[in-house]
C-alpha cells in the first residue's frame, strides 16, 4: 500500500504539488495522467524519496519513505525518473546488473544474474547486451533503464514516462509487459502516461493531476467520460467505444 | 495510438560486442603487468652510479667482496626505493583522477585540475610556516585537510555556476588552482621559501631513499579502499537519483572518495611533488576502451598509471645522462599534449 497524506513541495512560491491525498493499493497498475506541468513527476519523486516533502508524508508498507534507511527501501521500490542521463560509459548489462545492487551489493549470486537475464530478455536487449549506452538508439536506451529497474526486483515500481522514444510495437509491448508484472507476480505498478487511451486499455486505476491537486481517481470507465477529461485537460474529446473499449477522440 | 498487436519483427542480428571478452581482457592484463614488471626490472638498473644485474648476482653470492657490498647498497637504498615509488604515486594518482572523473561526472577533472594538488602545496607551504619540525606525517595531514578544503570549495564553486558545460567544470578547476598557487607562490616569495616551493611542486624520484618515501604505501591502502568500495562509486557515479533508488548514500559515496583523492593526493605531494595530468591521461584512456564500470577499469587504470610513471621517469632519468629531468615536466609534456587531444577530439562534447 502506497498512502500519500497532504503531500505539499513547493519551489519559492510556487507549490507544483499541493496537498496530494492518495491511497494505491497492493498489486495492479495505477496510471498516473494529466498535462504538462502538472505535477506527476514531482509527485512520483516525492513517492520515491527522490525529493524532500516540504509537508505531508508518504508511506509505502508502512514505511516513512523519508525516513526509512535507504537500502531498506531498496528493496521494495523502484523508480525510473523521466529523463535518464548517464556520462559513465557502461554495457547495457553492466546496467542492468547494477538495478540488483540492493541485494548483492557488488557480489552478484546466481539468482542475481538470473534476474539480469530474464530483464534483459524481457525488453528483447538481447542482441544490445554488451553494447554501450551511447551506442544505442533512444528507445533502446529507454528501455535498457527500464529493464534495469524491473531487475530491481521490488514489490512497487515507478514509472516516469516509460513509453518515451518507444515504437508502436515497444510501446504495446512494454504496457503488456507492465500488465504481466503485475497480475503474474504481483507487483505494484504506478505509471505516468501521456496517453489516455493506453491508460484506459491498461491501469486498474487512473489518476488524474492538474495544477498539483488530484481531480480525478478511479476505474477507466469512470475517466472516459467527455465532462471528466474536459476538466483533466481543457479539451473536447469525444469518446467511442471500440470493440467494447472507449476510446477519446479530440473533437476536430 | 492503436493498440491492436503489432506483427512480430524478426529479430534482429546481434551486434557485434563492443567490449572484448572476459578471457581475452585477463590475458591483456595479464601482459601489462609483465610489462610493467619487466620495466621496473629495466629502472633498477638505470642511474648514475654503474650497476648490472651481474654485479648484483655477484654481491649476492659474495664474489666481489666490498666493492659488492656497495652494490647491494646502492639497490636497496635507492633503486628500489625509487622503483617503488614510481610505482605507487603512479598507481596512486591514476586511480584518484579516475575517481575523480567518476563522482564529478566529467571527463575532464583529476587532482591537479581542480585546485586539489595546489591546495595540498599550500598546507604544506603553511606547515613549514608554522611548525618547521614538523614529522613528515603530520605534514601529510595537514597537507590532505587543505587538499580536501581545496576540492571541496571546487565542488561548492561548481554548484554555483549555472548551465555548467563539460569544459566548465576543468577550467573552473583550473582557475581555482591557479588562485590558489598564486596565493602560495606570494607566501612562499615573502616568506624566502620559493626554492623549497619548487621541489614540491615538481614531481621528482631523484631524491626518493630508504625511508622518505614509505608513506606512499598508505596512498597504495587508499587506493585498495577504492578498489574494495569500486561498485559504490560507478553507482554514484550514475548520480544521486539513481545512487538513491538503489539504496545507497550518495552523500556518504561522494565523502569517502573526495577524502581518498585528497589524501591520496596529498601523500603523493608531500612525498614526491605533483606529478600532473597522470590522473587524466590514464583513466581517459581506459574509459575508452574498456567503459566504466570502476571494478573493472580500476585495475587497469593502476597499472597502466605506475607504467606510465615509470616510462617518463625512466626517460627523464636517460634523454640527459647523467642529469635528471624531473618526472614531473616529463609527465607534464606528455599529459599536456594528451589533454589538448582530448579537448580539441570532435566529440568532446560528449565525452
Ligand atoms: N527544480 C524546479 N524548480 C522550479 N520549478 C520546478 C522545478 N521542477 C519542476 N518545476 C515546476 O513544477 C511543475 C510540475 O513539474 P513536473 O515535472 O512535476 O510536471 P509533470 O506533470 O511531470 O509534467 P510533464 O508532463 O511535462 O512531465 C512545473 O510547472 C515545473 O515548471
Ligand atoms: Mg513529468
Amino acid at each position: 500500500m502506497i498512502r500519500v497524506s497532504g503531500a505539499v513541495k513547493a519551489y519559492g512560491a510556487t507549490r507544483v504539488v499541493d496537498g496530494v491525498d492518495l491511497e494505491l493499493a497492493p498489486g495492479g497498475v495505477t496510471s498516473i495522467i494529466g498535462p504538462n506541468g502538472a505535477g506527476k513527476s514531482t509527485l512520483l519523486s516525492c513517492v520515491a524519496r527522490l525529493l524532500e516533502l516540504d509537508g505531508g508524508t508518504v508511506t509505502v508498507d508502512g514505511l516513512d519513505v523519508h525516513r526509512t534507511p535507504g537500502d531498506v527501501l531498496a528493496r521494495r521500490l523502484s523508480v525510473l525518473r523521466q529523463d535518464n542521463h548517464l556520462t559513465a560509459r557502461l554495457t547495457v548489462r553492466d546496467l542492468v546488473g547494477f538495478g540488483r545492487y540492493p541485494w548483492s551489493k557488488g557480489r552478484p549470486t546466481p539468482d542475481d544474474e538470473r534476474h539480469v537475464v530474464e530483464a534483459l530478455a524481457f525488453l528483447e536487449l538481447e542482441a544490445f547486451a554488451d553494447r554501450y549506452l551511447d551506442e544505442l538508439s533512444g528507445g533502446q536506451r529507454q528501455r535498457a533503464f527500464v529493464a534495469m529497474v524491473l531487475c530491481q526486483g521490488t514489490d512497487y515500481v515507478l514509472l516516469d514516462e516509460p513509453l518515451n522514444n518507444l515504437d508502436l510495437r515497444h510501446a504495446v509491448a512494454m504496457m503488456r509487459l507492465l500488465r504481466r508484472a503485475a497480475d503474474e507476480l504481483g507487483r505494484t505498478v504506478v505509471v505516468v502516461l501521456h496517453d489516455v487511451n493506453v491508460a484506459a486499455a491498461y491501469s486498474d486505476v487512473v489518476v488524474a493531476m492538474r495544477d498539483g491537486v488530484v481531480v480525478h481517481q478511479g476505474p477507466p470507465s469512470q475517466l472516459m467520460r467527455t465532462d471528466v477529461l474536459r476538466d483533466v485537460y481543457d479539451l473536447e474529446l469525444t469518446v467511442h467505444h471500440l470493440d467494447g473499449r472507449p476510446v477519446a477522440v479530440p473533437v476536430l | 495510438m492503436t493498440l491492436a498487436p503489432a506483427r512480430p519483427v524478426t529479430p534482429t542480428a546481434p551486434a557485434p560486442t563492443a567490449t572484448p571478452t572476459r578471457g581475452g581482457r585477463r590475458v591483456a592484463f595479464g601482459w601489462a603487468v609483465a610489462c610493467v614488471v619487466a620495466l621496473s626490472v629495466v629502472s633498477l638498473f638505470v642511474g648514475v652510479s654503474a650497476l648490472s644485474p651481474g654485479d648484483v648476482l655477484a654481491a649476492l653470492t659474495g664474489a666481489s667482496g666490498a666493492a659488492g657490498r656497495d652494490d647491494l647498497v646502492v639497490l636497496l637504498v635507492s633503486r628500489v626505493p625509487r622503483t617503488v615509488a614510481v610505482l605507487l604515486a603512479g598507481t596512486g594518482m591514476a586511480v584518484a583522477g579516475m575517481l575523480m572523473q567518476v563522482l564529478v561526472r566529467n571527463r575532464f577533472v583529476e587532482p591537479s585540475t581542480a585546485g586539489t594538488v595546489e591546495s595540498a602545496v599550500l598546507g604544506i607551504l603553511v606547515v613549514t610556516l608554522v611548525a618547521p619540525g614538523a614529522p613528515l606525517m603530520a605534514k601529510m595531514g595537514v597537507a590532505a585537510a587543505f587538499a580536501l578544503a581545496g576540492t571541496a570549495l571546487f565542488l561548492r564553486v561548481l554548484r554555483a555556476v549555472p548551465l555548467r558545460s563539460v569544459l566548465v567544470v576543468p577550467l573552473v578547476g583550473l582557475m581555482l588552482g591557479g588562485v590558489i598557487s598564486a596565493a602560495t607562490t606570494f607566501v612562499a616569495y615573502r616568506t624566502d621559501l620559493l626554492q623549497s616551493l619548487g621541489a614540491w611542486t615538481t614531481g621528482d624520484f631523484s631524491g626518493v631513499l630508504r625511508g622518505r618515501y614509505e608513506l606512499l604505501w598508505v596512498a597504495f591502502a587508499l587506493t585498495l579502499v577504492a578498489y574494495l568500495a569500486a561498485d559504490r562509486f560507478t553507482v554514484a557515479g550514475m548520480g544521486r537519483d539513481v545512487a538513491t533508488t538503489l539504496g545507497l548514500s550518495y552523500r556518504a559515496v561522494m565523502n569517502l572518495g573526495l577524502v581518498l583523492v585528497s589524501l591520496v593526493s596529498a601523500v603523493v605531494v608531500v612525498t614526491v611533488g605533483i606529478v600532473p595530468f597522470l590522473g587524466l591521461v590514464v583513466p581517459n584512456v581506459v574509459s575508452r576502451l574498456l567503459g566504466d564500470d570502476v571494478r573493472r577499469t580500476a585495475p587497469w587504470v593502476a597499472v597502466l598509471g605506475a607504467g606510465l610513471v615509470l616510462v617518463c621517469d625512466l626517460v627523464g632519468r636517460v634523454v640527459r645522462y647523467p642529469y635528471e629531468v624531473p618526472v614531473g615536466v616529463v609527465v607534464g609534456v606528455v599529459g599536456s599534449v594528451a589533454l589538448l587531444h582530448l579537448l580539441l577530439r570532435r566529440d568532446a562534447r560528449v565525452a
